[in-house]
């Protein structure tokens, strides 16, 4: 039985060795390469003292920042990706809660990472990446591993302030990307055009299948999901046939009619989560494409990735709400109102997630891993753990699952998930703030955020950036006299949603 | 123009765009402001700027954008 996700490696390097594993606009590399660099970083790592540690991949979005994550893993470590985009802040935080074995960087990051506050070991991937591989090394650490090591750290947004870090393992991989592959029928013939940052988990959907299938990634150049008809035109140059994007980067494309100038030639699937696709734009899309599968994707960062998938077969009218479907196998979903029981059906609940794919948990933070992830509370006979999602749903007639609202404050923006109170946080810690509350309007895709305090909107906006991710960001800076609040003393949300003071 | 450079400073304000003529090449903009511009440019101006226009070029300052304007509103 395979135990760890560098089978799926190996087992193609046997067969394609040169064929292209992952390209980029700086370069391609085949999976004969991937292997060999990858194994070299493994070798380097582990003589440094590196094993069952963190190694931060600080790297700028390129096939080596994956050959980099693999080269983690054949070390017996666990990757965690860091993007430049993100504050400094945010970086220095992450790396302080972290303690990593080592950073690696390239040319591009190595400025920035000698200037974070961080007084651990930093390498140039270069610097390992074309070492000596250590064959003995490598079959050592592999012969002590296990499928319920860690493999990776993603950070996503914390309410309190302070990213999570979720660890995915082995087991939880393989059972995902198995059960992902069979209802999405990836194969060898599979050119994938990534868009998804590589420094969530998102982006395991393709760099996995690719290396089980010997499939080709294509990382698509962010600047061009500015322009649809340029991207439009990649798609069909690189003859992309798969697309998992968010839905952001879709919509994008059919709201600014693109189809009418040009149409992808070779897609195949189309794979959107993250979001609730518009029923038009969804339409607008199977209209132009009209032999291409479509699927809707839903599952949280603490089940692996993805869970629930619903083939578009049926036309949706505007205004319908677009399933989510039903659970891979090996995986079973549990609806759960709020006193731990299963409601009627059509009632709504709380959705909860059974299976191998759950992940180990938040790093370092043994609270918020035991609130999320706890017993199934429909009996007490053994250990059997659910995560909670904290999203609401419920069966429609057809039995198939909808995703109807949040629980709490978490957003989805522009394909990012978002706790509003990560912002409100932030905010409040500006000390001229005295109290703060933002809002999403998801028509308009604008988060406002509401304050009282002696600074202006202009200064707030400047110190918001400094701190937070772009894409997290407030739209709107409103400065406000008083905060609104309920009767029973809480901020009034609804109001300050509304537009109102 | 000024309308232009208001929606502009909005978006941006710590960017001069009176000057700035690399905005695209210099990662100034991404995709959520271009989203944000074309969506606030045709409410200020009553132009869609249509799959076509979104290039580059078009977007690199805030003077190509005017003349982007412009020329919709002509046609």
């Amino acid at each position: 039985m395979q135990r760890n996700i560098l089978e799926y490696l190996e087992a193609t390097v046997r067969r394609v060795p040169d064929k292209g594993a992952f390209a980029g606009e700086e370069g391609s590399m085949s999976f004969r390469q991937v292997y060999d660099q990858a194994r070299a970083i493994g070798s380097y790592l582990y003589r440094a003292g590196c094993y069952r540690k963190p190694i931060v991949v600080f790297m700028k979005k390129h096939p080596r920042t994956i050959t980099a994550f693999l080269g983690a893993i054949y070390g017996g470590n666990y990757y965690v990706p860091l993007d430049e985009e993100m504050p400094r802040a945010r970086m220095e935080l992450i790396l302080q809660s972290l303690e990593p074995g080592m950073l690696i960087c390239d040319e591009h990051t190595e400025g920035l990472a000698r200037q974070l506050a961080y007084s651990g070991c930093i390498l140039r991937y270069e610097e390992a990446a074309f070492g000596i591989i250590d064959e003995e090394i490598l079959s050592q650490v592999r012969g002590r591993q296990l499928d319920i090591d860690p493999i990776y750290i993603v950070f996503t947004s914390g309410s309190t302030g302070v990213p999570k870090g979720v660890m995915g393992c082995h087991r939880s991989v393989i059972d995902y990307i198995e059960n992902l592959c069979a209802v999405l029928k990836f194969d060898e013939d599979t050119v994938f055009g990534n868009q998804t940052p590589l420094y969530f988990d998102a982006c395991l959907k393709e760099i996995i299948p690719s290396l089980k299938y010997g499939a080709t990634t294509q990382l698509i150049p962010k600047q061009l999901f500015l322009f649809p008809v340029q991207l439009v035109d990649y798609l069909n140059q690189k003859q992309i046939n798969t697309l998992c994007w968010v839905v952001s980067a879709l919509t994008m494309i059919s709201s600014f009619h693109t189809f009418d100038r040009v149409k992808p030639k070779f897609l195949r699937t189309v794979a959107f989560a993250s979001e609730v696709f518009p029923i038009r734009q969804l339409n607008a899309w199977r209209a132009a494409l009209p032999k291409t599968r479509f699927y809707n994707l839903y599952g949280p960062t603490e089940t692996t990735g993805i869970c629930c998938w619903y083939e578009v077969t049926r036309f949706l009218e505007e205004g319908e709400a677009l399933p989510i479907g039903r659970p891979f196998p090996n995986t079973e979903i549990i609806l759960l109102d709020e006193n731990g029981r299963v409601p009627a059906p059509g009632e709504q609940g709380e959705i909860c997630i059974r299976g191998t794919r759950l992940t180990l948990g938040y790093y370092r933070d043994r609270e918020k891993t035991d609130t999320a992830f706890i017993q199934n509370p429909l009996h007490d006979l053994y250990p059997d753990k659910i995560y909670r999602t904290g999203d609401i749903g419920r069966y429609n007639d057809r039995g198939e699952l909808l995703f109807v609202a949040r629980k709490d404050h978490q957003i989805k923006h522009m394909g990012h998930r978002i706790e509003l109170g990560e912002i409100e946080a932030v905010l409040s810690a500006h000390p001229q703030v005295r109290n703060a509350c933002c809002v999403y309007d998801p028509q308009r895709r604008k988060i406002t955020a509401h304050y009282t305090g002696s600074v202006t909107p202009g200064e707030l906006d400047h110190y918001t950036r400094e701190k937070l991710p772009r894409y997290m960001i407030p739209a709107i800076f409103r400065q406000l006299t008083a905060m609104p609040l309920t009767p029973n003393g809480k901020i009034d949300r609804h109001l300050l949603c509304r537009g109102g003071s | 123009m000024q309308k232009l450079l208001t929606i502009l400073q909005d978006l941006h304000p710590e960017v001069e765009f009176e000057t700035a003529d690399h905005l695209i090449d210099d990662g100034i903009l991404d995709s959520f402001d271009i989203v944000t511009l074309v969506a606030e440019i045709d409410d200020a101006y009553g132009v869609a700027v249509p799959a076509q226009e979104l290039m580059p070029e078009n977007f690199n300052s805030a003077g190509a954008l005017y003349a982007l304007i412009q020329r919709l509103r002509d046609e």
